[in-house]
Order: structure tokens, then sequence, then C-alpha cells
């Protein structure tokens, strides 16, 4: 072997190396920006559903999904998902009974366009609507944004469908840092950056540090951009009182619990896919494997 | 190695087995592909439907939409059903039910196509069987046939009162969905 | 390499019959079995297969996903989230197309760097290589196109910014880039309208990628594979024939390469997209921090190097353009840089530059970042434009095997052979 070898190797394995990064590392999460301010750190939880091997815990998505009901429910909708998703696998896996009763009562109803006589309000101005069968979305309070708007003092309460998904975390550190830490997550399967975020901002209300003046109506969030939010702190210790005593009624777990069921609720296929993913992987290894045996074999018959 | 090499029963067994690993991947990724096509998991959902039987007087029928589909539901007047209940099983061109509520064999008697106790409703599923087109005679102007009940206008099949093919190309009679009196004036289809 | 032997025998009478009639089977044959390949090929090569079976996994999957995509506005974004919760495995459908685009240009990059590393560009492989240039601008154009249909906000302030490139032409001919602008949009900002003709245009460009694809394989078959020492094939221990031995390697490195693209769909299917782009398109408010896919990264940052509007504009499209010229630039009579002492390291280099610009592209443009991103674009032009042509002439070729045979077997084969 000689130099000019050996340089040779070093240079397409640098080449090789770089192609292979460049999907990884020009990678990165839309960050969450502190408007002008310091950068805000996150810190990264445990969640059962993340990773190769994530499942959720059952029994923390149907606390989640009580807390959910309790709390946020009265001013947050959830549209994108249905009743019937909090019966099927992979879910809360609650019983179909319950959650037709559940649906037939839950008071934000559906409105199903005009009625048999041709009208859409009742005389009294409010939308005609029915009760929610499992068929239907699990809807917030307010009919669109306007009427969302006019009753929260001009916030809009996001729908929280797929809130998980669609808040990330920056990440704070040197450009070789980031690089391996992107690909920690990319190998172990971690994309939990908006869960965390949602943690973090459940968690996050304290009172404003010295100097801070808040706007009318704002309060002090550690974990939001700004850390001006329109939304009130939304637990206190023990308000949801869950069924299972040995939990603790604490912020701390109401926030964990919500989180993951909205987690859920962003991703409801989430256990199907690493379920199929392992016997894909499986697969595909032992055909590379095979690949790999058959095409030395046949190689090997020609030096 | 050079015993190794030229035994080719080792090579070909190594190629044999590594395709057909690559051939059974292919074929498993169909179907996903295929599967996309069938009714997603909100249209397996789709909700039954309530209808208030009350506006439909007697003779008068109303059209509603169920899974996308039109139902026919007619009052049937006593004339009617007398004419649906004359006719012996036996001259019909199709001798089953087709009610989804009882068993495949039952005979298409006038009784077995329609609830006890509200003998004059008639709840179908309004599509001809032939080729699926909605036939004729909802309506009180319509042409109801030679047997007074449906016509399809498309090939000419001719339906009486009890929503049984009598005449032309269909094969079997129009099919009832299951369906229950929520009250007496009201059914849930679905 | 059209005239090596022929070994084609018909198997059956229905096929000798067709043979007379269209030697279609005999053409295949001839192209994808006999067809001599450099023995000396490392796994590099293997990346055509790959990209060839990419753009097959994105028009088989996008054709299915158009079966519950809805094209509008108002129902698009609804539309996706119906696919990934309700169409039967559309999660997965949709996870492998969105996926796919990144997988296939991680594959598109390995493949052009191969190319740039071995002098594939060189005579007599121009042609080849311009139409690998042109397949290269569509897939970004086709990439650029799909990430809009999900109308998240990414994908609506991406064309916003996108499409608004075109304004620059403004600074030409006043007017000018305003009406392009207006004629992209079909209105005065991008709406509904802009999202029907994207879709259109995102359905057709990948069978004109196929068609192109068609062409660049065809050339690739009339002139014949470059090889890690760049030395044409001349006697026949310098080649294997295409079946069994290529396409054995090319399924092993496929399946390699499929256990990646696997990884991210079922392991990590939103790691390479934006959170913003779950958040439903909104006209009224722009995210804080716009960033292309991360493809198009170190293109970004070259546009934003430039304090200048149309500048940015023109050098970024240099960027790509600078590509077509490639064969004449490089003044080396050698190919390969293995043996090219000086060109190697300036193109390694090249490589550093091109995925730092992709880092800072991701970078917000202000600060330090903007110094950075200023250096690597001078670098970027400075190696296709002057370091190539001047160190062509002026370095001396490292020692270079005769032939691909003695390159691999090395001592062993010249005495017997020759």
């Amino acid at each position: 072997m000689t130099l000019a070898h050996w340089t040779n190797r070093l240079a397409i394995g640098a080449l090789a190396l770089a192609s292979g990064f460049a999907g990884g590392a020009a990678t990165f999460y839309s960050p969450v920006h502190a408007a002008g301010g310091e950068p805000i750190h996150i810190e990264r939880q445990e969640w059962s559903f993340a990773g190769v091997r994530g499942r959720f815990d059952r029994e923390q998505l149907q606390r989640g999904f009580q807390v959910y009901k309790e709390v946020c429910a009265s001013c947050h909708g959830l549209k994108r998902v249905y009743f019937r998703n909090l019966v099927e696998r992979g879910g809360p896996m609650f019983d179909e009974e319950s959650v037709k009763a559940l649906a037939a009562s839950w008071p934000n109803q559906i409105f199903d366009g005009p009625n048999e006589n041709g009208d859409i309000a009742t005389r009294r101005g409010a939308l005609i609507k029915r009760p929610a069968l499992l068929s239907d979305p699990i809807l917030g309070p307010y009919d669109n944004d306007k009427q969302a708007r006019a009753a929260q003092n001009g916030a809009l309460p996001p729908d929280l469908s797929l809130i998980t998904k669609a808040r990330s975390v920056e990440f704070h550190g040197g450009v070789f840092a980031h690089i391996g830490q992107m690909l920690m997550d990319i190998a172990n399967g971690y994309q939990e950056a908006g869960a965390n975020y949602l943690y973090a901002l459940l968690t996050g209300y304290k009172d404003p540090p010295k100097g801070v003046t808040l706007a009318d109506g704002m309060n002090y969030n550690a974990a939001f951009p700004g850390h001006q939010i329109a939304m009130v702190a939304p637990f206190v210790d023990g308000s949801v009182k869950y069924q299972n005593e040995a939990v603790p009624r604490t912020v701390s777990q109401y926030s964990k619990d919500v989180t993951a069921f909205l987690a859920w609720a962003a991703d409801p296929r989430l256990e199907e896919r690493k379920r199929m993913g392992w016997l894909v992987m499986l697969y595909l290894l032992v055909t590379a494997v095979l690949l790999y045996f058959a095409k030395k074999r046949l190689w090997s018959t020609l030096h | 190695m050079a015993s190794e090499t030229e035994n080719p029963n080792r090579r070909d067994f190594l190629t044999v087995a590594a395709t057909s690993w690559v051939a059974v991947g292919a074929a498993a990724t169909l179907w996903p592909l295929i599967q996309q096509m069938n009714p997603d998991a909100s249209t397996q959902a789709l909700a039954s439907v309530e209808v208030d039987l009350s506006p439909v007087k007697e003779g008068q029928a109303i059209t509603v939409m169920w899974r996308g589909k039109p139902v026919f539901v007619r009052n049937r007047t006593k004339a009617e059903i007398e004419q649906a209940n004359k006719v012996p099983v036996t001259d019909l061109i199709d001798r089953y039910a087709r009610n989804d509520a009882i068993a495949e064999t039952a005979a298409a008697s006038d009784q077995n196509r329609v609830k006890k106790d509200h003998e004059n409703w008639l709840v179908m599923v309004g599509i001809c069987t032939h080729l699926g087109c909605i036939p004729k005679g909802q309506a009180l102007g319509d042409n109801k046939g030679d047997y007074g009940g449906w016509f399809c206008p498309c090939h000419g099949s001719h339906y009486d009162t009890a929503g049984r093919i009598r005449k032309g190309p269909a094969p079997e009679n129009f099919k009832v969905p299951t369906y229950q009196f929520v009250s007496d004036t009201k059914i849930k289809i679905g | 390499m059209a005239n090596h032997e022929d070994t084609f025998k018909p198997g059956s009478r229905l096929s000798q019959w067709l043979d007379e009639r269209l030697p279609v089977a005999r053409m295949m044959h001839g192209q994808f079995v006999d067809f001599p390949t450099p023995r000396n090929l490392n796994y590099l090569w293997t990346f055509g297969g790959i990209l060839t079976f990419c753009l097959g996994v994105q028009i088989i999957t996008g054709i299915v996903l158009a079966m519950h995509y809805v094209p509008n506005d108002k129902m698009a974004f609804d539309s996706i989230e119906h696919i990934r919760r309700n169409v039967n495995y559309g999660w997965l459908l949709r996870s492998v197309h969105a996926v796919g685009a990144s997988m296939f240009f991680v594959a598109v990059y390995v493949h052009i760097a191969r190319g740039l590393y071995y002098g594939s560009y060189k005579a007599p492989r121009e042609i080849l290589w311009i139409l690998g240039v042109i397949i290269y601008l569509l897939m970004m154009a086709t990439g650029f196109l799909g990430y809009t249909l999900p109308w998240g906000q990414m994908s609506f302030w991406g064309v916003t910014v996108i499409t608004n490139l075109f304004s620059s032409l403004d600074a030409v001919i006043p007017g000018l880039g305003t009406a392009i602008v207006t004629w992209l949009w079909g209105g005065y900002s991008v709406s509904g309208v802009t999202l029907n003709r994207f879709f259109s245009l995102h359905y057709l460009l990948p069978f004109v990628i196929a068609g192109v694809v068609g062409l660049h394989i065809w050339a690739l078959h009339v002139v014949g594979q470059n090889n890690p020492i760049g030395i044409d094939i001349k006697t026949k221990s310098d080649s294997v024939p295409m079946a069994p031995y290529a396409v054995m390697k090319d399924l092993f490195a496929l399946f390699v390469f499929i256990m990646l693209f696997a990884w991210f769909v079922f392991f990590a299917p939103d790691y390479l997209g934006h959170a913003d782009n779950y958040v439903e398109a909104n006209p009224l408010v722009t995210p804080p921090h716009i960033v292309p896919e991360w493809y198009y990264l170190p293109f970004y940052a070259i546009l934003r190097a430039v304090p200048s509007k149309l500048g940015g504009v023109v050098l970024m499209f240099g960027s790509i353009l600078v590509l077509l010229f490639l064969p004449w630039l490089d003044t080396s009579r050698v190919r390969s840089a293995r043996y090219r002492p000086i060109f190697k390291w300036l193109l390694v280099l090249f490589f550093f530059t091109f995925l730092a610009l992709g880092y800072l592209g991701s970078k917000p443009a202000e600060g330090i970042y903007v110094l950075w991103a200023q250096i690597f674009t001078a670098y970027y032009f400075l190696f296709f434009l002057v370091l190539m042509p001047i160190v062509g002439v002026l370095e001396t070729p490292s020692p270079m095997p005769r032939s691909i045979t003695e390159s691999v077997l090395g001592d062993r084969a010249a005495p017997a052979k020759s």
C-alpha cells in the first residue's frame, strides 16, 4: 500500500462521508425564536413514545385526554381527531360505548348545514347543531376564528390536533455538537422536540423577572418566544382529579400527560409505523446480507 | 477456494435466495399501493342517518341519502300492499328477499321486505340492480312501470309495489338496508 | 459501446417471431445484460441505479397520493391530514413520498460528487453530463413545486419568497420582474390559483425527468461508463457483462440505501421537514425563519451572501449553470482526481465548501454567518472559474496504471495476458 493509495482512500472516504452527511448535516428544526431576546433553553424530556421502540402509555393517554377535556377543551379544539379515534388501536383505546356517550354529551356540537326548513340558525341566532357521533370531530367551543378572537380578547387559541408537530426547538451550541445531536436523534428515532416545547410551555408560567413589564392581559412564560403569552396558566396542582390516586395531581404531571395525549393526536399512526418499521428493517437486513454474499460469490469467480 | 467457486449449487442457492427475497419485498410493497384505494377510515365510519317519516302521506315517497346512495322510502297504500301480497313467490324473477336484516335465503314475500307492524313503509336502496341507474317512480307524476312500483328508464326494468323485479334485464330485487324504527314516525338507516 | 458482442438468443418461437418484428428484447439484452461494465467500478457507481429507483418511487407514490390529495387552497392541508390519518396506509405513502424527495437528493449529490471526482464530465461524456445537469435542475423545480402542495406555512412562504426571486428582473427592465411574478402566481399574491397550477406542473415534471433520464442512459450507453482510474476499456478483461455482475452489485447497494430510506420513513419521518409546515398556510403571518428544504440550502446561502437582490439571484442561478460548462472549464488531460495531486485537494475543499454553505443556509442571515457565506461563495466560483482551468494546465499527474485490468489485478495481470 503506497502513500498515494492511502491519500486516495482518504479522499474517497471524505467524499463519501461528506455526501452521506449532506442529508443530516443540513437538516434542522425550524426554531422557536425569542423575539430579540436571549436563546430559550428547552429541556429534553423522556417520552414513552420517543425512540425506535417508542409506544404510547395507554393510561397516560387516557389521563391526558381527561386533562384536555376538563381544561384545554374550554378554549381549544381538536378538530382533526374524531371520537372514533379514541377507540382505535394505538390510541387511548377507551371502550366504544363510553366514547359514544361522551360524543353525545360533548358540549361543542356539530353544525350540519341548513336543516329541513332551510334554516341555519335558531331564532336567537345560534347555529342549529346536533349532538356528535363517533364519526364526528372533537370540536372546540368556537364556530370560527373570529368568534374565538372576539371571546378571547383578540388572541386565537390554536387547534391542538397538530400542536406537537407544529412546534420545535432551536439547537443552541456549536456546529459539531449540533451535527452530532442530529445524527444521534436520527439514529435513535427521536423527533420529540415539539412535545418538549409544549411541556416546557405548560410548566413555564412564572412571575416575570424584575424589569419586565407585561402588556395588558398577558402572562409571563419562560418557554414562550418573547415570554408574553395570552393564555393564562391552565393548571394548578390538584385541579384535575385522576381516578388512579397513585398518579400525582401536579401541574408537571398534567402537563406531561396532556402533552403525551396531544403527541398521539398529532401522530395517531405512530405505533403502527414503528411496528411495521421493525419488520421492514429486518426484511431489508436479511435481503441485504443475502445480496452481499451472492454478490461476493459471483465476483469471486472473476479474479 | 477453487473447489468452492466451481461448485455451482451454492452460488445458485445464494443468488436464488437473494433474488427471491427481493421479489417477496417487491410483492409486499404492492399491498399498501392496492389497499389505499379501498374505503378509508372516515368513509367506513360514516354514520347512520335518521329519517323523519311524519311528512310522508300515504301514497307518497321520499328519497334520502345514505352512504352516498339514494334510499327510497314509500308510504304504500292498502291497494299497493294487497297487490304485492297477491303475487306468488314462484312467479318472481328473483325469489330472494334481499333484505340485509334477515337470512339470505329468505323468500321474497312482501312481509320479508318490510318491518312487522309497519307494513306500509317500504325502505330500499334505490339503485337498479341491473347497471346502477336510479329508477323512476318516486315522484307522483313518474312512470311507475307495468307493475305500479318503479321503472328504470335506462334499460327498461319494471319493479312492483314491493320493489321486486318483474320484467326487464335487472337480475335482483331492490336491496333492503338494515334499519330500525326509532319511533313510529322515525327510522334510523344503517 | 454499441459494438459489443450480441449474445441474445430468442428463447421461444414467440420471442423469435417478436425479435424479427420489434427486437426490443434484443435491445434490452444488449444494453442491460451484455453491456460491458468496467470491472473496477466502486460502490459510488451504484447511485445511477439508486436514482432510477428513487424516481420510480416518487412517481408511483405520487400518483397514488394524487388520488387523495385536493389541490385547493381551502382543502389541501386538510387532505394531507386526511391521508395521514384516514386513508389506508396513507401515512406510509405520504412519508415515503416526502422522505423520498430527500433521499433522491442525497443520492443525486453523491452521484454528482462522484462525477466531479472521477472526471465523468470530460470528453467524450459532455452531453451525458449536461443531460445530468438538466435532470438536476428539473428535480429542483419538481421538489420545489411539490413542497408547495401541503399548503403549510413553509409551503406558502417558500413559494412567496422563491417566486419573488423573479421580481429582481425589475432591475433590468422595470416592470418585467413584476409581470413575470404576477403571471406565475395568476394573481397579485400567492393563492389557490397558484397552488392549482403548481400541482399540475408537479405532476407533469417527473415524466419529463423520466424522459431526460432515458436520454441520459442512452448517452451513457453510447460512450460507456467512466471508472475510478478514468482510462477507457481497452481489452475484454477490462470489463464484465452488466448482468449478472454489475446488476447484483447495484442490487446490494440499493438495499443498503433503502435501509437508510426506510429508517427515516418509519422512525423519523418528520425529521427532514419543518415544524412550520404543520401549520396551515396563513397569508397574514410569516414564520420567523423561512428556510427551504435542506437540499436547496447551499444555493440559498449563496443567494443571501450577496447584498444585492439581482446580484444574489444571478449568482444563485449561476452557481448551478456553471456546471454546464465544466467539460470545457477543466483543462486537464487526466480524468480521475485520483491521479491529480493538486486538483484532488481543491476538489475536497470544494465539497467541504458546499456542505458549509448548506449549513450556513440553515442559519439566519446575520452577523458572522453572512461573512462565512461570502467566503465560501467566493471559493465556489473561484474553484470552477479560475482554479479548474489553471490547475489543469499546471499540474503534473501522478503515474497511472496502463489499463483497468492492471489497476484491479496489479502485477498478477500483466505478463500472462499481454
